[in-house]
């Protein structure tokens, strides 16, 4: 049995390719699961006071309760949450993915990992900023009012940000824009002055770039 | 054909029940939970104990679990029932005591609806346990019940509440033998061999080394207190144990410096300061243990065992953390010391307890009894005489509390050789416990003496449970140190608040013994010194439930004791010795 590649596949790929790959005789390509998993014993400073960034993926079972179980954790306990996004991510819709942007120093961020991981419906916890490079991505929905000149030069800068037209009036334009949450934030404060009316953002949705897998 | 609709749900509660080595349960019924009643009235397996108040149920429930290291089950109905139960629930949490709650919930069709005695049990409940469930469907019935089993008593034990819709446990439903593996929850209980080896390197190069235990070890079962008490009479280090975990280590060996923390020994808190070592097992630096973190241990190098990967680093942190059930790492550590050549520094070892013997050379839990007639008993002297004469009659003894001052008398001055003796509320310190956890116990022992060590105050709080000793004839002991004031509080008010006792005085007392009579209890008192040894006889002799109301000083503090804020090394000892440590900070008083 001929087997692939590794670089030529991501671990979204495997479930809707399995049954062609099988057809055809091929063995898909294990997934690297060499991914630390939940940093079991993690070396802390107790000096090290500086807040920083974490995004954090979890995999849950997809049952009645368990987002409200997550977010009942980070406000119990006093955690912020900048960013949370969650959908079932198999086929069969048994497990959910909920991705979950928060800040605090090491200490805390560990805490956070740690609590979560003892959560009886996780099956995994992954600090995607401390494992290692990942890609983060956002989808928004951007709302611009607006006539003539104004009108024009936002749709310039939407070409120029690759935003996409979902709904448009003679008096407005619904821009669909996805990218690092930098670039929607630049995005959306270019388009204050040429009559921003409304945003809907997605949330920040995350994986680790390369073959490992959470 | 454990797969037919041919029982009815609450039939196959009760077999799952069964299946998963339930004998008891303790509950209280209503419309939710009338089926689960009725198929309760028709079988023997398993025994029904009918609290008067759902909180009662839990604490009982607790008792019973702690005492014998089994799961607790409590049954109560929807709504009020439920939240009754949130207490002792979340006592249970933080002691990381094994429960099963069933609590009854309208039927599926009209949850949401406001519906007569619906409440968003699972919604409450939530926060207040280990994990919750609400059966929405016949087919997962039985499987839940094994899960929430198989949760509760999995790695860090804890309470696990299954909601139960009337029309789920009145329908058929089909039965599933108890699952062997969990899809997700599967707690980590091997320690790993690298920090076990990592950790004894830093026990062998120990020069002042300190072994602090808790109530994970307890929880880890009797074998892991075997293991402990080897590890330390084979490294010769001292042991001091947190609230939860007296018993864990005998208190008769010479190795036991007392409890340690807030109201801990002298010897066994300076030790904790000065130590350069310190093995952490089954605790959870606790901010009662710890004082002031920033000055907590200064100079150690610290090894952590916890079942539960969040105790690890959340206050203080260790340099060699060990994730594993307690028993399982201590086994380890044994093994590895064994068969470690490296030597262990044994003249530092040496002048290291001749500092702690220094120490306890301070005796600081002393205190003076007037001995003379008419004199008034100090609640120290009347512990120790209890403990004493206990001891003397050599009947297994089962020690509960409530919560305040009487409760860290009883931890100084009651002295444990065994583990699962002693139950009390650590985390929650919720008063009223100690009566319905004897009560738990005494079904879980009824040959036992079990005795519930209370204040005057706490044991209001669940007296109606007089009525469930006199219904199931339990012969617990309620031995009351009564002081007529909410005795914790006013030491505070006293210590942090110009003496000025804001409703702390436990005015309009009732008659315990006249109470204990009209629940068909006996009632005794005590006045006066020389009447305690009588009382206390006679309260031991007597076959029934017995109040014994003592009568002790009103003025009396529970010294020595670390003030919020403070560090272990700035401790406040009694009146019996002249100097004391550096005392009450403004910022120390906003703490709990």
């Amino acid at each position: 049995m001929p087997a692939l590649p590794m670089q030529a596949w991501r671990w979204s790929d495997r479930c809707c390719l399995l049954p062609i790959l099988t057809r055809q005789g091929m063995t898909p390509p294990r997934p690297d699961h060499t991914f630390p998993r939940t940093l079991v014993y993690p070396m802390l400073s107790p000096t090290d006071t500086t807040p920083r960034s974490a995004t954090i993926s979890v995999l849950v079972d997809n049952e009645s309760g368990v987002l409200a179980r997550v977010i009942g954790l980070f406000s119990g306990r006093g955690y912020n949450i900048d960013s949370l996004t969650v959908a079932p991510v198999d086929a069969a819709g048994l497990h959910s993915r909920i991705n979950v942007v928060t800040s605090g120093t090491s200490m805390v961020i560990e805490q956070i990992k740690a609590q979560l991981d003892r959560l009886v419906p996780v099956h995994r916890v992954a600090d995607l900023t401390m494992d290692g490079p990942h890609v983060a991505r956002e989808l928004a929905l951007i709302k611009v009012i607006g006539t003539g000149e104004r009108r024009v030069e936002a749709m310039r800068i939407a070409d120029t940000f690759r935003a996409h037209v979902v709904d448009t009036t003679l008096g407005s334009f619904v821009f669909e824009l996805t990218g690092a949450t930098d670039k929607i934030d630049a995005f959306i404060e270019l388009m204050r002055d040429l009559g921003l009316a409304e945003v809907s953002r997605s949330g920040i949705a995350a994986l680790a770039r390369g073959s490992r897998v959470i | 054909m454990s797969a037919e609709w041919t029982q009815s749900g609450a039939e196959i509660l009760l077999r799952a029940l069964k299946d998963q080595g339930v004998e008891v349960i303790f509950g209280y019924p209503g419309g939710a939970v009338l089926p689960i009643y009725d198929a309760l009235f028709q079988q023997n397996a398993i025994r029904h104990i009918l609290v008067r108040h759902e909180q009662a149920a839990v604490h009982a429930a607790e008792g019973y679990a702690r005492s014998t290291g089994k799961v607790g089950v409590v049954l109560v109905t929807s709504g009020p029932g439920a939240t009754n139960a949130v207490t002792g629930l979340v006592d249970a949490l933080m002691d990381s005591i094994p429960l099963v709650c069933l609590t009854g919930q309208v039927p599926t069709h009209l949850i949401g609806n406001d519906a007569f005695q619906e409440a968003d049990t699972t919604g409450i409940t939530r926060p207040a346990t280990k994990h919750n469930y609400l059966v929405k469907r016949g087919e997962d019935l039985a499987r839940v019940v094994h899960e929430a089993f198989y949760v509760a008593r999995s790695g860090r034990p804890g309470p696990v509440v299954v909601d139960l819709p009337k029309d789920i446990v009145i329908n058929k439903a089909p039965y599933a033998e108890p699952a062997v593996q969990h899809a997700s929850y599967r707690p980590r209980t091997e320690p790993d061999l690298g920090q076990i080896a990592k950790a004894v390197a830093l026990m062998k190069q120990a020069k002042r080394p300190m072994i602090y235990a808790g109530g994970g070890v307890i929880n880890a079962g009797p074998a892991a207190s075997d293991a402990l008490t080897r590890l330390a009479r084979m490294t010769g280090f001292p042991v001091t144990n947190t609230l939860m975990g007296l018993g864990c280590y005998p208190a008769s060996d010479p190795q036991f410096l007392g409890m340690l923390g807030m109201h801990g020994t002298y010897e066994a808190n300076l030790a904790m300061h000065g130590c350069d070592m310190l093995l952490a097992v089954g605790a959870r630096f606790d901010d009662r243990v710890t004082g002031r973190l920033n000055a907590f241990s200064p100079d150690s190098r610290k090894i952590h065992i916890d079942i539960d990967g969040s105790s690890i680093n959340k206050n203080v942190p260790v340099e060699v953390p060990i994730i594993a059930d307690a028993g399982k790492a201590l086994a380890a550590l044994v093994a590895a010391w064994q068969a470690s050549d490296a030597p262990s520094d044994k003249p530092a070892l040496a002048s290291w307890w001749r500092q702690i013997d220094t120490w306890r050379g301070k005796d600081s839990l002393k205190f003076t009894q007037n001995m003379a007639r008419g004199g008034i008993i100090k609640p120290q002297y009347a512990i120790q005489r209890l403990f004493e004469i206990t001891r003397a009659r050599s009947k297994d003894v089962f020690i509960t509390t409530e919560v305040g001052q009487h409760q860290m008398w009883a931890a100084q001055h009651f002295h444990f050789d065994k583990p699962n003796r002693w139950m009390t509320s650590g985390g929650l310190g919720t008063m009223g416990y100690g009566l319905p956890a004897a009560m738990g116990v005494q079904i879980a022992y009824p040959d036992a003496c079990v005795i519930d060590i209370a204040g005057e105050a706490s044991i209001l709080m669940n007296i109606q449970e007089m009525g469930t000793l006199a219904q199931y004839r339990l012969p617990v002991k309620v031995f009351i140190l009564n002081n007529q004031y909410m005795g914790m509080v006013r030491q505070w008010q006293e210590l942090l608040h110009g003496s000025r006792y804001s409703e702390t005085y436990s005015a309009a007392l009732p008659d315990f013994v006249k109470l204990a009579d009209s629940f068909h209890a006996t009632g005794m008192r005590a006045q006066s010194v020389d009447e305690l040894d009588a009382v206390i006889n006679a309260m031991l002799d007597c076959p029934t439930a017995v109040i014994a109301d003592i009568a002790v000083d009103q003025a009396e503090n529970c010294f020595p004791m670390i003030p919020s804020g403070a560090a272990h090394n700035e401790m406040l000892l009694g009146p019996e010795h002249e100097e004391s440590g550096a005392g009450i900070t403004d910022a120390g008083m906003a703490l709990v």
